[in-house]
């Protein structure tokens, strides 16, 4: 072996149930490099992170860090070995200040006074000082900016000793000006000889900071290469992968009348952030629309704004030629408006609950399921058995907790319960997410079924595949706007990638 | 501090797990992943262990704990005088225990039943003082909607701020208590007080016509019949009404129902409108019913108990019903401990020690001890 890999994992697979998250995926970081790890949402980056700062264990694979082989069994294991990873949610308790969060792990000394807390806040301002990391240690963190918490959190890291750094999606949640802030201090700790491994899904920044760059996608490791022998266009091709074979394409159709007729829309996502900007968009009878981009690129808010669960600033939204005054989620319902809101046991199901009661959350006014105030108890058990059976959802019985379900199962639920309705319109977000293959096929028969009989789908998934494969006419959103648009006949992948990594450059002339 | 030890005990979760199974070979402590349901027996061994530490402490005092909790047991359920009294203060109890748990069940905190019970007890006076010669197909009707609507309104001051402006709903609530007991003293020792009571801080008698009906010469009164439809409303509304489907919803996951079209904020007020009514309406029987006026100290903290109450019965409609007899019983029993010399403090430190160990094993219920190869 010639070169030094400071950290190196071999053969990891990692399974949660029935999902493979990673499959044999080999990784080696050499010593004093900044490594991206790149790869769209549910690639897989995240959990091979985890496995490598303790909060996971493999399932079957080895790792080694400095040539040696170890066994990581928790955060603390890691943090001996000199591995600290700055998590995405930040693990910072928020009534405390910075120091104190620094702090929490010591147990070097009982006795915690005045002046031991003054001898650590100035280790602490030295550590911070070193590699340009503003903080004010005395601040509680609730009153600190994103950007601060992010640089106590990487403070932590390098005041327990870490050597290996590990930052998982670090600018997902920062602001252009504290990214640049960021990698000038990822520099710095280079420079001071450490290992900085960050996962991201932005090809920019993957350009900007790193020397070697690993592409995963769908669990398994594709590929690492030198940025310097490499470029945006390939990253992404790799990113989005080739097709995938054996696709069969619903037959193109005559499309109906506009179901959805979206004008200019803009929304403001709080704290002056604009999440979509003046967008425009037809959804046609019979027509899946697909709208493809990386996620946090307003695709949350539009689907929100659409389900009528956020207000929009400006612009129109009409649904069957009706305008919508303002944001309410009874008028989506009763406008004939399904929404799979991409994460189902957040704001799609109430875990607790049985079967029943979770396929009742759309329809429970109904004539039908409720009269006189009061559940129709016996007509609704046996419509949900009757839906169970439908859709073949597998639950040991109808007042299951359906937290207790299959991330398949309980996809497949809430899936019933929206085209049962018998909508107009399906807004469907990340339908697939998590899902093993053969829940994938059901969930993307459902929508092509809702298609086939004469309904809109406006499908925003991640996965280019899934759009490829369901879509009549695919968008592409990034920075809020809607930045391509193109029919099935046209649709390329590469330049798909492109207009999802924000480089509006057409294929021809791709930046180098 | 609590935050701090939590998350140093997170921080820590890894070394202190890898020593315990160091040093308890082969087994480890986990929560269970899946089910947070507490086995049904709980909530009676916890009965069972606060009597067992508090048997200690009356053991210290001298007394023999058997024969003390004997003397409770009879004193509160053993005679008929007893029983009687053991379920006029269950009145109460059950009463504000069902207000309590419907809030508790859309997670909003109210600790304010006690406020809102002397809301109602006070509204309820009113009427009696500036309306005193209305027939009692009149008056009681009046007194029972006023007390309703009294405390309706002092819990909407707890949830309006809650739903409008993001106030904690434990701060304000369990501050209005002191609001409430404040006024029910300025009225008791200023303009409502009796003239012909010899300084005694309390409303004039209330007339039989302004008096609940009392059953069969014993001084229990009608408000039970208030309080057995308040549970069977209770459970009716949860298991059968769409309100109740709406209200499990928003208790089970608040997004989802935001989801389903549901306004948290409005079903926030009309959640409080009722939980504070049904507060309100027990101190509305409580001044109609037992005491019959409106004095100094006509609470001994129900609307606190009730939240015990409430959180020992997991807001169950039958367990309400055993769990505010249980706590009419040790207050009962409370009393006739006194004739022994005992204080009467033993039963409350009973209520802190039961109310203890319900939490505990509500908490300790969900762990599960596996054993790892």
């Amino acid at each position: 072996m010639t070169e030094p890999y400071v950290v190196e994992m071999r053969g990891i697979r990692k399974q949660f149930g029935s999902l493979v998250a990673n499959d044999n995926v080999d990784f080696a970081v050499k010593a004093g490099e900044v490594h991206a790890l790149l790869g769209e949402n549910g690639a897989g980056k995240s959990t091979l992170m985890s496995m490598l700062s303790g909060v996971y264990r493999p399932t079957a694979g080895e790792i080694l860090i400095r040539g040696r082989k170890v066994n990581i069994r928790s955060p603390r294991d890691a943090l001996a070995l000199g591995v600290g990873m700055v998590f995405q949610q930040f693990r910072l308790v928020q009534t405390l200040t910075a120091a104190e969060n620094i702090l929490l792990g010591e147990k070097t000394s009982v006795w915690r006074g005045a002046s031991w807390m003054r001898r650590k806040m100035d280790e602490i301002s030295a550590v911070a000082g070193r590699f340009g990391l503003g903080i004010t240690a005395d601040r509680p963190v609730w009153q600190m900016s994103v950007g601060e918490q992010q640089r106590v959190e990487i403070v932590k890291v390098l005041y327990r000793g870490a050597d290996i750094i590990l930052l998982d999606e670090p600018t997902s949640v920062l602001t252009p000006g504290e990214t640049d802030q960021l990698f000038e201090t990822l520099l710095k700790l280079r420079a001071a000889g450490k290992t900085i491994i960050l996962t991201t899904h932005k090809l920019r920044e993957v350009m900007a900071i790193a020397d070697r760059i690993s592409v995963m996608r769908k669990g398994r490791m594709l590929k690492t290469l030198n940025r310097l022998e490499t470029n945006e266009r390939e990253l992404a091709q790799l990113m989005v992968g080739r097709a995938a074979s054996g696709i069969v394409k619903p037959e193109a159709r005559a499309p109906g009348k506009p179901l959805l007729e979206v004008e200019g829309l803009t929304v403001e996502a709080g704290k002056g952030r604009t999440a979509v900007r003046g967008v425009s968009f037809t959804v046609r009878e019979g027509e899946i629309v697909g709208i493809a981009g990386v996620a946090g690129n307003g695709q949350s808010e539009l689907a929100e704004a659409l389900a009528g669960l956020r207000e929009w600033n400006a612009g129109t939204i009409r649904v069957c030629g009706r305008e919508w005054k303002r944001a309410s989620v009874r008028t989506a319902i009763e406008s004939g408006v399904s929404h799979v809101p991409e994460n189902r046991m957040r704001s799609g199901l109430a875990g607790s609950l049985g079967i029943v009661d979770n396929l009742l959350l759309k329809s429970y006014r109904e004539p039908e399921r409720s009269r006189f105030g009061l559940l129709r108890g016996r007509r609704n058990r046996e419509w949900a058995r009757s839906l169970v059976e439908r859709f073949d959802i597998r639950a040991a019985g109808l007042d299951t907790p359906v937290r207790q379900l299959s991330g398949g199962n309980q996809q497949k639920l809430l899936l019933a319960r929206e085209v049962d309705r018998d909508p107009m319109l399906m807004i469907a977000v990340h339908p697939t997410q998590g899902l093993d293959i053969g829940a994938t096929e059901s969930v993307h028969r459902l929508l092509l079924g809702l298609r086939a009989s004469g309904r809109g789908v406006l499908l925003i998934s991640e996965d280019l595949d899934e759009v490829m494969q369901l879509s009549d006419r695919i968008l592409v959103m990034s920075g809020g706007a809607i930045v391509g648009e193109m029919s099935r006949e046209d649709a390329d992948r590469e330049r798909i990638g492109l207009y999802m990594a924000g480089l509006r450059a057409a294929p021809g002339e791709a930046a180098s | 501090m609590n935050g701090k030890a939590a998350a140093a005990g997170m921080e820590t979760g890894g070394t202190e797990g890898a020593r315990r199974r160091g040093l308890v070979s082969g087994f480890r402590f986990e929560f269970d992943p899946v089910s947070d349901r507490v086995p049904w027996w709980v909530p009676i061994a916890a009965v069972l262990a606060a009597l067992a530490v508090c048997a200690v402490f009356i053991a210290a005092n001298g007394m023999s704990p058997l024969a003390v909790y004997g003397k409770m047991l009879t004193g509160a359920f053993g005679t008929r005088f007893g029983l009687t009294e053991t379920l006029v203060k269950t009145i109460p109890l059950l009463l504000c225990g069902v207000g309590v748990s419907i809030a508790y069940r859309i997670s909003f905190w109210n600790i304010g039943a006690e406020g809102q019970f002397l809301a109602g007890a006070m509204a309820a006076t009113a009427v009696t003082i500036y309306l005193p010669d209305l027939p009692a197909a009149a008056s009681l009707p009046l007194m029972t909607l006023a007390g309703i609507a009294a405390g309706g309104v002092w819990g909407l001051m707890t949830a309006v701020p809650r739903a409008y402006f993001q106030v904690n709903e434990l701060i304000t609530s369990l501050m209005l208590n002191y609001v409430a007991l404040l006024l029910l003293d300025y009225v008791v020792f200023g303009p409502w007080r009796d003239p012909g009571g010899l300084n005694f801080p309390g409303s004039p008698m209330f007339t039989a016509a302004q008096s609940l009906p009392a059953f069969g010469g014993t001084r229990l009164h009608f408000g039970l019949v208030f309080a057995l439809a308040a549970v069977l409303l209770y459970a009716f509304l949860f298991r059968r009404t769409r309100w109740g489907y709406e209200l499990r919803l928003i208790g089970s996951n608040p997004e989802a129902a935001r989801n389903a079209g549901i306004s948290l904020n409005r079903q926030m007020l009309l959640v409080m409108l009722a939980s504070g009514g049904l507060a309100g309406l027990a101190g509305m029987a409580e001044v109609s019913g037992v005491a019959h006026r409106l004095m100094y100290g006509i609470s001994p903290g129900y609307g606190y108990t009730a939240i015990i109450v409430a959180w020992i019965a997991r807001l169950h409609p039958l367990g309400l019903v055993l769990s505010a007899f249980l706590f009419g019983g040790l207050i009962v029993g409370g009393y006739s401990v006194q004739t022994i010399g005992l204080p009467s403090a033993t039963s409350e430190m009973l209520q802190g020690a039961v109310l203890f160990f319900v939490i505990a094993g509500a908490a300790l219920g969900r762990v599960r001890i596996r054993r790892i190869g």
